[in-house]
């Protein structure tokens, strides 16, 4: 269809950053996701959760292939080996899993951003990510569907569920607007077509997010921090957080079969 | 080996490999198998993932991988692709006819509808055939299933996601 896109060795260090930074929010709201396990409030959103964590693995999966395509690196050492300062996941995707309305709320926020990102990879010039991004699609509508559900029912549920949503959306959004922070070199990508621009995706989240939270579920949006932390500031929950997760990879460091 | 593998042979043997998670069909009834090639005693077969987080994909690598051994071959390689993504509009009528037998719904016909759709699908009850279902989960027991029970016959039951 067009000829083959050429990567300057910069580009491929700014995508190797994004792809990254995709992966490792992916791998945090997982491990949030997967703490519900045996925990939910019912049965079919323990299964629920555990899936979308499933999903959301398999995303972390996808980004860290293509990576190794670029730069040869192991996705599970990446993973399990790396420290709280070398993870560049978002503060909104390592803070605690909070009571329920804080976990579907942020869950919403992220999978919303999430598909709309991926949605715009699909036009990729980078034909690997547009790959991954067709694939990834189908299946992250199916967390907003189900998150976006959540937030209505619990927005309008009882004056206890209200109270919490709220608190959760004042607690959660300011920390959303670290999702659209560009990396080093980003623009450079965006402008080769290879990256989606992320103004743009914030311009449809902002009218997406606002439309569901605001329209259908009657909440009152907090105000946006002017310029959100660099995705090398982390909160203390990082820290705690990998060393429960790698705390067996650690453990057996030759293991081969998982 | 005696006579040259064909294709159409290796084809066969991938036909008789069940999904891990689904033994009523078969890999190829899924439509995962995209593409075999012999060339001399060397085959390679190429297969769609279907969920990206599926954790039977590396069972079901390794059992392309034997089937093909099983004909004599040596020589395997086993490649995935992404493109074009896995879709469940590939699985075919007659699987989908054993997925009902099973008792799991199959999916309706993707389309390309908008991205955001707070509506599911509509699915029949696998065992009545009433459109008298609701959702009671959204995800099941697998990454590709949904919860349903049929308000008609009272059962409930699996439904495959439309992807």
């Amino acid at each position: 269809m067009t000829t083959a896109l050429t990567l300057t060795a910069a580009h491929t260090q700014a995508l190797i950053r994004r792809l990254t930074a995709l992966a490792d929010d992916e791998i945090l709201i997982a491990h949030r996701g997967g703490e519900w396990t045996g925990h939910a409030p019912i049965l079919e959103e323990d299964i629920a959760l555990a899936n979308i964590a499933q999903d959301e693995l398999g995303h972390a999966g996808l980004y860290l292939g293509l990576r190794a395509e670029l730069d040869g690196s192991d996705p599970d050492r990446l993973a399990f080996f790396r420290t709280a300062d070398e993870y560049t996941n978002t503060r909104l995707t390592e803070l605690p899993r909070g009571d329920w309305a804080f976990t579907m709320i942020r869950q919403f926020l992220y999978d919303t951003f999430e598909a709309l990102w991926l949605e715009a990879a699909t036009r990729s010039t980078y034909a690997p990510l547009a790959a991954i991004a067709a694939k990834a699609v189908r299946e992250e509508k199916f967390h907003v569907q189900h998150t976006a559900l959540w937030a209505e029912r619990l927005a309008l549920g009882t004056p206890e569920s209200e109270r919490r949503t709220r608190a959760a959306l004042n607690d959660l959004w300011p920390y959303a607007a670290q999702l659209f922070q560009p990396v080093d070199g980003e623009e450079a990508l965006v402008a080769a077509g290879v990256l989606p621009d992320l103004s743009a995706v914030r311009a449809r989240w902002t009218d997406l997010v606002t439309a569901h939270l605001s329209g259908t579920c009657g909440l009152t949006l907090p105000g946006t921090p002017a310029d959100p932390a660099p995705r090398s500031v982390h909160t203390g929950h990082l820290a705690p957080l990998l060393a429960e997760m790698q705390s067996v990879a650690r453990a057996h460091p030759d293991a081969e079969l998982w | 080996m005696t006579a040259a593998l064909t294709p159409g042979a290796v084809w066969q043997a991938l036909a008789r490999v069940p999904d891990p998670e689904i033994p009523v069909v078969s890999i190829t009834d899924m439509g995962m198998v995209r593409d075999v090639q012999v060339q001399g005693d060397r085959v390679s077969v190429t297969f769609t993932p279907t969920f990206s987080g599926c954790p039977a994909l590396h069972v079901i690598r390794a059992s392309i991988e034997q089937a093909v051994r099983d004909l004599g071959v040596q020589d395997v390689t086993v490649h995935s692709t992404l493109t074009p993504p896995w879709t469940t509009d590939w699985i075919n009528e007659d699987a989908r006819d054993r997925l009902r037998e099973y008792g799991i719904a199959p999916p309706a016909p993707t389309g390309d509808g908008p991205l955001i759709q707070l509506v599911a699908e509509p699915t029949r009850c696998p065992r009545c055939g009433s459109l008298n279902v609701r959702m009671t989960g959204s995800f099941g027991s697998t990454l590709c299933k949904r919860l349903y029970v049929c308000d008609s016959c009272r059962e409930p039951f699996e439904g495959f996601k439309s992807v």
